[in-house]
């Protein structure tokens, strides 16, 4: 399945881009991020991060679909 | 909810006025020039957009629910900022000041830890760096 990966704050600065596209048998976002973890060298482990699916929040363990959206959250700062 | 134009405290707070309002608190964050002992030049704010805007309208709604107020409004501003900009304006308008200090409170308290959005502080040094929640910096990659 094609999913559209997006990254915001401080691992959009390491990935150096922010998203990508990619092509994955299977597998759930806890998964995914961790193979992006070491192609990208993240410093934060899933555990300090939320993800979203498709533009709202979701479990890490969620079952992805073809097209879908993830969005990895770094701890958030507004305000 | 998410804007990329200066915040205008103003005509928000005017739009909050109801005849059966007699309270209206409003809280806005300003940058600040310095944080955690450095001194800081500018922010940008970086947002997922659509979830933000989801999110925080849910934070009203929730305002909304548990406090007895007439109306909430929350603002929160994107990209680059200058010192003593607002970055985020809260607004309440309710019968009695204490629900309306009450759902003011609880709106920024909820945008800060729910709400995707992350400040880049840039500092007087050259360096620069994400808040995450500690409010610490955190760099691109830590050597591995």
């Amino acid at each position: 399945m094609n999913l559209r990966i997006l990254y915001f704050a401080s691992l959009r600065d390491a990935a150096g881009r922010d998203g990508e596209q990619l092509d994955v048998a299977d597998g759930n976002a806890r998964a995914i991020y961790a193979d992006l973890r070491l192609r990208h060298g993240f410093s934060m482990p899933a555990e300090r991060l939320r993800v979203a699916v498709n533009g709202e929040f979701a479990s890490w363990d969620r079952a992805l679909q073809d097209g879908d959206e993830i969005a990895f959250l770094p701890p958030m700062s507004g305000g | 909810m998410l804007v990329d134009i200066p915040i205008e405290p103003g005509a928000l707070t005017r739009a909050l006025a109801q005849s059966d309002a007699g309270a209206c608190v409003t809280f806005e964050g300003w940058v600040r020039d310095h944080n955690d002992g450095k001194r800081v030049l500018h922010l940008d704010y970086q947002a997922y957009a659509p979830l933000a805007q989801n999110e925080g309208a849910r934070i009203v709604a929730e305002a909304k629910q548990r406090f007895a107020v007439r109306d909430a409004r929350c603002v929160h501003r994107v990209g680059s900022l200058a010192i003593g900009d607002a970055a985020v304006w809260v607004g309440v308008s309710a019968a009695h000041r204490d629900a309306a200090f009450a759902a003011c409170r609880f709106i920024i308290d909820e945008v800060k830890q729910r709400v995707p959005i992350w400040k880049n502080e840039h500092y007087a040094d050259g360096e620069s760096g994400w808040l995450h929640p500690d409010n610490t910096p955190v760099g691109a990659a830590e050597p591995r």
